[in-house]
Formats: structure tokens, C-alpha cells, sequence
């Protein structure tokens, strides 16, 4: 990647709209359907302008009505046209499983290969806007879970618009989650075309290997930067499916201690599964066992002083990890 | 809309009923052996025959083009034959073969070849609706005058998924034939005892969709209707929906006993046969004799006897082929 492709400072919300807009004009194939994304822009305005730019042949507004919407897009993805596809909160998907579930994960393997489905499923999440119990949840390791879906949360701006392009051009059912709390974020696009499945080391370390994804990047880092705190590598996932278990490894074997964190639910959640692995590869390397920070097992409270009661904080990550260190 | 073959005045080019007929007498003897097949245990996993609605499927296939879309239900041996399935490849995938259609990896209730538009049965009910739009906009998207047809089950009809599916399609204007086979019986239950209104027809005009009931025993009759609907579609004239009134012979699945059907109901459709109906309008109308109707039942039987003694001669699958096929390469950027 060159460094003059970099512009000014662009909001994650922009690199979006930008990612969308690139895949639109480059294949005539794509086409994004969801609620309120046309004329009206998207609630959090992520679509904005791209109606008035390409019109409702390919910005199509559909009606509150998920399971068909996304039954329908899963049904044009088989027969030719790659649809992106918009579920405004993650909360929401629970009304339209069937057709991400039962439908685009496996058409592809039932017809042995003779049907393609490339499809991206976004949606939305990010606890800490008084939100409430149905607005709010990180539901990521539900489709982790599911063979034939892949499940991508960028958490950086470069990673909204790269991982965005790189999810349309696959040709393969893509859940694809974006977090609210970083749509205002500011960084730079480089337009750097990515593959999927690889993680990137956001920040150097010795001590402890942090592995993070989405919003809780920033709480990590901001642990990683604390004064007096133990030295961490911090390790953006970026998907979860695939699952880049090399890079996970490599860190651990050299910091000999792992700490995953995430804003989802910790019980039965993407950290364990992770940890699990890295106890089956490392056993005999690891100094401490492996640990997890993240919400406790309840819904997410209305208030805001409750709900920050339950999300992993940068002081609780970095107290997490200094007490690795300490225990060996 | 007309009921009888050929005389409405379209410039569709009309089979012949007796290439309908063939096509029924083709999913009569599938469906017959396959019942015997599971019964004996030489077909795995669940098996839903559509003995008695034989009408349907070769109604509404014979009045399709080869390249629409036809999306079904578990019940989907007969949809997928008349849309021009190999019965070979069928029946090795129900035999569960390396070289069935799917590899051995669909079976009875996933059944696809999207290479001939049949996009495939589904095990969840009311599936086929919303992926049937999803073709519908395709086609209409890339302007590629394809239909896309949706059997669902009556059953079907109190699903979300249809009623979503249907709005869309009206909404969108889309080319999507939504082909209700009303077969009496959702499962095991009396599906007049699941919804205060008599039929799925006027379920559509709440959407804004024409609709028109026909006798999903008469094969004529449903072609009819379905390449008059097609022809509209085609035309940009948005969705309709169909309903073909039939019943079903056989359990929800094999294997059922059917304690909840009353005998007197279950003999007085037996008694209106597609074939038999057919078949005695052909002989009246001097469009075939007796011999001919029993030599077209003789050759199905035989390509259908065929096909089961090539798939009890195939190999099972390699075990590698459980991991293939779960993703497609992504290609590697520069």
C-alpha cells in the first residue's frame, strides 16, 4: 500500500458509505437492500447519498419485514446479483434467522458446490447508548458457530471500508458487524485491498497477548498505553470466521500468556472458543492460564450507570492483565 | 381465466396433454418406488412423496421455459422431474451416492439443480417464498424475463415468511408465481381447523395480488392457469398467486399411518386420480387409446427402475467429500 493513497482523516461511518459506494459502481451485480436505506439514508446515516447516486434499482428500500427482505436478498444472491444487505440492529436478526441460518450458510454445500451465495449481512451493535436489553446485544459468536458463514467486525476505520470491499467481492455469506460506538471515530482509508481471516497486531508487546475485536480495540489499547501497566500485544481478530489461529499462537508463544476480551457475553462466547484452541496448541508454553474479560451473563440494562457496570473498562483489562503477570 | 388447454386463444405453444401425462405417470412411478425404497430401508433419512399431486407439479412445469426459477418444498420429487430434472442423478442422491445430484449431500428434502433453475426443496416450511422473490428480482434486475415459481403447502401460509415474501413481490412488482398446492393437510392437522378464512387465495387480495383457484387434479387446468400467469408475470405485470386444490395420498412422511384422515374423505380423492382424469379425457377426445396410456406407464416405470439399479450400483461418497463445498475461494487480493 502506498502512502500517498492516504487522504484526510475520515469518520468509520464515511468508510462505510465509501466501501458501499465502491462496490456498487465496480460491479453492477451489487445491490444493497434494507430499511430506510434509500432516500432516507439509514438511520445512523450510513447510506446517506448513495440513493441519489445510484438510485432504487440499486439502493432498494424494503418494508420492516426481515425475514422477507433477507429471505429475498439470500434468493438473489443464488440466481446472480450480490446484494448487501442491512439488518438495522443486530438485536433484530433474531426475526429472520431462517434464511442466514438454515438458507445462505448451507446452499452452497447441500448443491455440492452448484450454488454460489455472495451475500453480506450487515448489522449493527454496541452497548453503552442506554440502548436497552433489545438494542444492544454482540451476538457475533451465534454465527461463528453456523459452518458456512463467515463473520467479519472491523474496528478500525481502514478496516470499515477494506474489510467491507473485501466482504462483497466473496463469494460466500458474510456477516458482517459494524459497532455504533465507532461510527464517529476518525482515521485514515488507505484502500488497501484485504483478504479475510487475517489479524493484524494493533500494538507491540512482551507480557501479555491481548486478543480483541471490534469496539473493545480502543479499550484495549487504551490499557496497552496506561502508565506502569504490564507491556501487552494487542491483536485486532478482525473475523472471527475465519479465525486467524496462527497469529493468535505466534503472539502467545511468545508472551506466554492470553488474554481475550470482548463486549459480548463471556459465557459460551467467541473468547472461549479461542481459548480452548490455544489451550490444545499451547499447553506446555502457556506461564498462566488463559483469560477472559467480558459481559457478565445477564441482558443489557437500560441505565446508563447499570450498563457500565457490565462492560469490560481499559482499567479492568489492564488490572486483568497485570495480574497474569503476576500470578507467572 | 380459461380452464381447458388450447383454446383460449394465447399464442403459447400448448404441450400436448399427453406430454403432461407422461410427465405425471414419470413422478407417479418415482414417488411409488421411492415409497417402497424407504419402506425397505434402502433410502436413508426422511422421505415426503406427493403421490395425488401429480397434476400439479406436471401443470405448472409443462407451462414453464426451461431457464425459471422453481424454488419447493420438502415435498419436491415432482416439482424438481417436471422442471426437467435427471431422474438418474435424483435418485442416486436419494440412494445418498457420491454421484447423486448433490453429492450426497441434500438428499430427499434438498434436492437442487440450479443448473436447470430448481434451486432446490427446503426442509423449513414456507422457505421457498422468500428466495423465490429473491430469484423474481434477480431476473427482473439483469432483465432476464425469467419466472420464478414458489410451491409452498397450505400449511405454509400462517408462516411469516409468506406473507412477507408476498408483500414483496406485490411491492416490487416482481415476476413471482406463487403456486400454493393445497393438499388439505398440514402434517398431521386439518388445515381448515388452522385459519377462519376458506381459502389461501383471498389471503393475496390483502396484498394486492390476483389470485385464482384451480383443480389440482386436472393437469390441463393447472397448465393453463400457470402459462396464463407466467405470460403476465413476463409481461411486468407483477406476482400471482395460485391455488391448486389436491390432496395428499400419502403420510406427512413415509412412514405415517394417517389415523387422522377419515377413510370416506382419503377414497373420494383417490378416486379423482390426476392420471385417471387425464387419461379418460385423452381416450374420450380420441387423443389416445388405452394401449398408448399403458405403454407411456410401462416406460416411466422402466426409466425409474433404471435409475434405482445405477444408484444401488454406485459407490457410497468418499469420506472427503463431507468437507468440501462448505465455502467458495475467495480470490486473493493483489
Amino acid at each position: 500500500m502506498s502512502t500517498e493513497a492516504a487522504v484526510a482523516p475520515t469518520r468509520y461511518i464515511d468508510a462505510l458509505n465509501e466501501g458501499m459506494a465502491t462496490a456498487i459502481e465496480e460491479d453492477e451485480r451489487v445491490v444493497l437492500i434494507g430499511i430506510d436505506v434509500g432516500a432516507g439514508g439509514g438511520i445512523f446515516r450510513v447510506t446517506k447519498g448513495l440513493h441519489e447516486r445510484f438510485g432504487s434499482e440499486r439502493v432498494i428500500d424494503a418494508p420492516i419485514s426481515e425475514m422477507g427482505y433477507v429471505g429475498a436478498a439470500v434468493g438473489a444472491a443464488m440466481t446472480g446479483l450480490r446484494p448487501i444487505v442491512e439488518i438495522m440492529f443486530m438485536d433484530f436478526v433474531g426475526v429472520c434467522m431462517d434464511p442466514i441460518l438454515n438458507q445462505a450458510a448451507k446452499l452452497r454445500y447441500m448443491t455440492a458446490g452448484a450454488l454460489e451465495i455472495p451475500i453480506v449481512f450487515r448489522m449493527q451493535t454496541g452497548a453503552g447508548k442506554a440502548a436497552g436489553a433489545q438494542h444492544s446485544q454482540s451476538l457475533e459468536a451465534w454465527f461463528a458457530h453456523v459452518p458456512g458463514l463467515k463473520v467479519v467486525m472491523p474496528a478500525t476505520v481502514a478496516d470499515a471500508r477494506d474489510l467491507l470491499l473485501a466482504s462483497v467481492r466473496d463469494p460466500n455469506p458474510v456477516v458482517f458487524v459494524e459497532n455504533r460506538r465507532l461510527y464517529g471515530s476518525k482515521g485514515d482509508i488507505d484502500a488497501a485491498p484485504l483478504p479475510l481471516g487475517k489479524a493484524r497486531v494493533a500494538r507491540p508487546g512482551s507480557e501479555v497477548t491481548v486478543v480483541t475485536w471490534g469496539q473493545m480495540l480502543r479499550r484495549c489499547l487504551e490499557a496497552a498505553g496506561e502508565e506502569g501497566g504490564a507491556s501487552l500485544e494487542v491483536i485486532d481478530l478482525r473475523s472471527l470466521a475465519p479465525l486467524d489461529i496462527e497469529t493468535i499462537l505466534a503472539s502467545t508463544r511468545k508472551t506466554g500468556r492470553l488474554l481475550i476480551v470482548h463486549e459480548a457475553v463471556q459465557d459460551f462466547g467467541a473468547g472461549a472458543e479461542i481459548a480452548a484452541r490455544v489451550g490444545d496448541e499451547l499447553f506446555d508454553e502457556l506461564r498462566t492460564p488463559v483469560r477472559r474479560l467480558g459481559a457478565p451473563a445477564v441482558p443489557m440494562p437500560f441505565s446508563p450507570d447499570l450498563e457500565s457496570a457490565l462492560l469490560p473498562t481499559s482499567k479492568a483489562i489492564s488490572a486483568a492483565a497485570r495480574a497474569l503477570v503476576a500470578e507467572g | 381465466m380459461s380452464t381447458k388447454p388450447k383454446q383460449d386463444g394465447s399464442s403459447n405453444q400448448s404441450p400436448p396433454e399427453i406430454d403432461l401425462f407422461a410427465t405425471m405417470a414419470l413422478i407417479r412411478a418415482f414417488e411409488t418406488r421411492v415409497a417402497e425404497l424407504y419402506r425397505d430401508g434402502e433410502i436413508p433419512g426422511f422421505v415426503h412423496t406427493s403421490l395425488g399431486q401429480e397434476a400439479v407439479a406436471a401443470g405448472v412445469g409443462g407451462a414453464l421455459r426451461e431457464d425459471d426459477y422453481v424454488a419447493t418444498t420438502h415435498r419436491g420429487h415432482g416439482h424438481c422431474l417436471a422442471h426437467g430434472m435427471e431422474v438418474d442423478g435424483m435418485m442416486a442422491e436419494l440412494f445418498a451416492r457420491g454421484e447423486g445430484i448433490c453429492h450426497g449431500k441434500g438428499g430427499s428434502m434438498h434436492i437442487a439443480d440450479p443448473r436447470r433453475g430448481v434451486l432446490g426443496a427446503n426442509a423449513i416450511v414456507g422457505a421457498s417464498l422468500p428466495l423465490a422473490v429473491g430469484a423474481a428480482l434477480s431476473s427482473k434486475h439483469l432483465g432476464q424475463g425469467r419466472v420464478a415459481v414458489a410451491f409452498f403447502g397450505e400449511g405454509a401460509v400462517n408462516q411469516g415468511a409468506f406473507h412477507e415474501a408476498v408483500n414483496l413481490a406485490a411491492i416490487w412488482n416482481l415476476p413471482a408465481l406463487l403456486v400454493c398446492e393445497n393438499n388439505v393437510y398440514a402434517e398431521f392437522t386439518d388445515s381448515r381447523t388452522m385459519a377462519r378464512v376458506p381459502s389461501v387465495a383471498e389471503r393475496a387480495a390483502g396484498y394486492g395480488v390476483e389470485a385464482e383457484i384451480v383443480d389440482g387434479n386436472d393437469v390441463a387446468a393447472v397448465y393453463t392457469l400457470t402459462a396464463e400467469a407466467a405470460a403476465r408475470c413476463r409481461e411486468g405485470r407483477g406476482p400471482f398467486l395460485i391455488e391448486a386444490e389436491t390432496y395428499r395420498w400419502h403420510g406427512h412422511y413415509e412412514g405415517d399411518s394417517q389415523p387422522y384422515k377419515p377413510d370416506a374423505e382419503a377414497a373420494s380423492w383417490r378416486e379423482r386420480d390426476p392420471l385417471e382424469v387425464s387419461g379418460a379425457r385423452l381416450l374420450a377426445g380420441g387423443d389416445a387409446d388405452g394401449e398408448t396410456l399403458e405403454r407411456i406407464r410401462d416406460e416411466a416405470a422402466a426409466r425409474v427402475e433404471a435409475a434405482i439399479e445405477r444408484a444401488r450400483s454406485l459407490p457410497a461418497p468418499d469420506p472427503s467429500e463431507a468437507y468440501a463445498d462448505v465455502f467458495g475461494e475467495a480470490e486473493v487480493p493483489a
